[in-house]
């Protein structure tokens, strides 16, 4: 029920916080949407072509293949085996983790168990190996000690800790 | 390059299973499914993630960014004690922590650049343990509304794309605690081995 309410009260809540503060709301509010498209638009491309490998795999048998190898050991930790794709690509690209999750969340229905799995992974974690190439590639850091293992503790855990939500939260 | 090598991977394998499965037509069909669906999607879920980045930046604008930023420094000061003092790291460090809470990651990259920049002048080319604190923190998600994802589930029909919050802000502390955990623990057997082999030249030295 609050949640229901919750996006239009964030939606009042910042208008009349904004008001109060004597921003330009209306505008802040089409500038930021304006925003939303140039990343909408930057992501467009590298979708189109992963959704189309992603299709594909789905269509080959390959995505099915890989669940059923990996199940015994996925089930056992409480993850739906179909989301082993989203956890396998969801370090090394953004984009193509929103393709395998979107595909996941469109061919399961987005309120199954899987749909939502899918859903919480995609927004609990984030693209570990694309984020450390950023910092540490711009600062020229070669020994990165222990910061990709601690990183894919992190990854580790939030696979974990979205399966296990979505069975708390909806179970 | 990598991303090379995934795709060319992932079109291969998708056409030797097809061949082997005897899906090749399926395989065929949807290529071109695959496409559409991504034009379809990025359709469906613009009206959602625009209409996020503009509160976004209403938020940003009236100032609840900065008071995030205010009130997140006493924390991120015990999370890296090396830098607490550290007036320009600090700064750049909260804002950072506050744009990838509210989801502005066009904004976060930028200013945890600009604090990793300053807490790498003090080791240069090596990962010190802030910097391992911070690598750490970018990449485990602390995004409070997951824009995107509530767009791609809407975009598949879903009537409460955001019911999904819970169960995010469950898993998102959950993994950003293990992450914190295991750069500490990480920190210490590095500095406890580091100990044990400055011991082990003092013994051989003497030895010698």
């Amino acid at each position: 029920m609050l949640f229901d309410l919750l996006v239009p009260l964030i939606l009042a809540g910042a208008a009349l916080w904004g008001c109060h503060r004597r921003v330009d709301v209306y505008g802040a509010l089409a500038a930021g949407a304006g925003d939303g498209l140039k990343i909408l638009l930057s992501i467009a491309p590298a979708l189109i072509g992963l959704m189309t490998a992603v299709y594909m795999l789905r269509a080959s048998g390959a995505l099915d293949l890989a669940a059923q190898l990996l199940a015994p050991l996925l089930t056992r930790l409480g993850i739906p085996p179909e989301v082993v794709g989203l956890m396998l690509i969801r370090p090394v690209s953004g984009s193509g983790a929103l393709g395998v999750g979107a595909e996941l969340i469109a061919a399961y229905g987005p309120d199954s168990v899987i749909g939502r799995t899918a859903a919480v992974m995609l927004g609990s974690t984030e693209t570990t190996f694309y984020t450390i190439a950023v910092y540490f590639g711009g600062l020229g850091i070669t020994k990165t000690r222990y910061a990709v293992p601690a990183a894919l503790c992190a990854d580790m855990a939030g696979f974990l800790a979205a399966a296990w939500a979505v069975r708390v939260c909806f179970g | 390059m990598a991303m090379t090598i995934i795709w060319t991977a992932m079109v291969l394998m998708s056409v030797l299973c097809g061949l082997w499965n005897g899906t090749g037509p399926a395989v065929a069909a949807a290529a071109m499914e695959g496409a559409r669906a991504a034009v379809e999607l990025c359709i469906s879920m613009a009206g959602v993630l625009c209409l996020w980045t503009g509160v976004m930046e209403v938020l940003r604008r009236s100032g609840v960014l900065a008071g995030l930023t205010r009130l997140l420094r006493p924390v991120l000061s015990c999370l890296y004690p090396d830098f607490a003092k550290d007036q320009e790291v600090m700064d750049a460090l909260s804002a950072n922590v506050s744009a990838n809470l509210l989801g502005l990651g066009n904004a976060a990259t930028p200013l945890g650049i600009r604090a990793a920049q300053g807490m790498a002048k003090r080791s240069p080319g090596v990962a010190s343990d802030a910097l391992c604190m911070l690598i750490v923190c970018n990449t485990a998600s602390i995004q409070l509304i997951p824009a995107t994802v509530a767009g791609v589930r809407s975009a598949a029909g879903c009537d409460s794309p955001f019911d999904i919050l819970p169960a995010v802000w469950l898993a998102s502390a959950l993994s950003v605690t293990v992450g914190i955990l295991a750069a500490k623990i990480f920190s210490r057997l590095s500095s406890f081995a580091q100990r044990k082999q400055k011991r082990k030249d003092v013994a051989s030295a003497a030895l010698r």
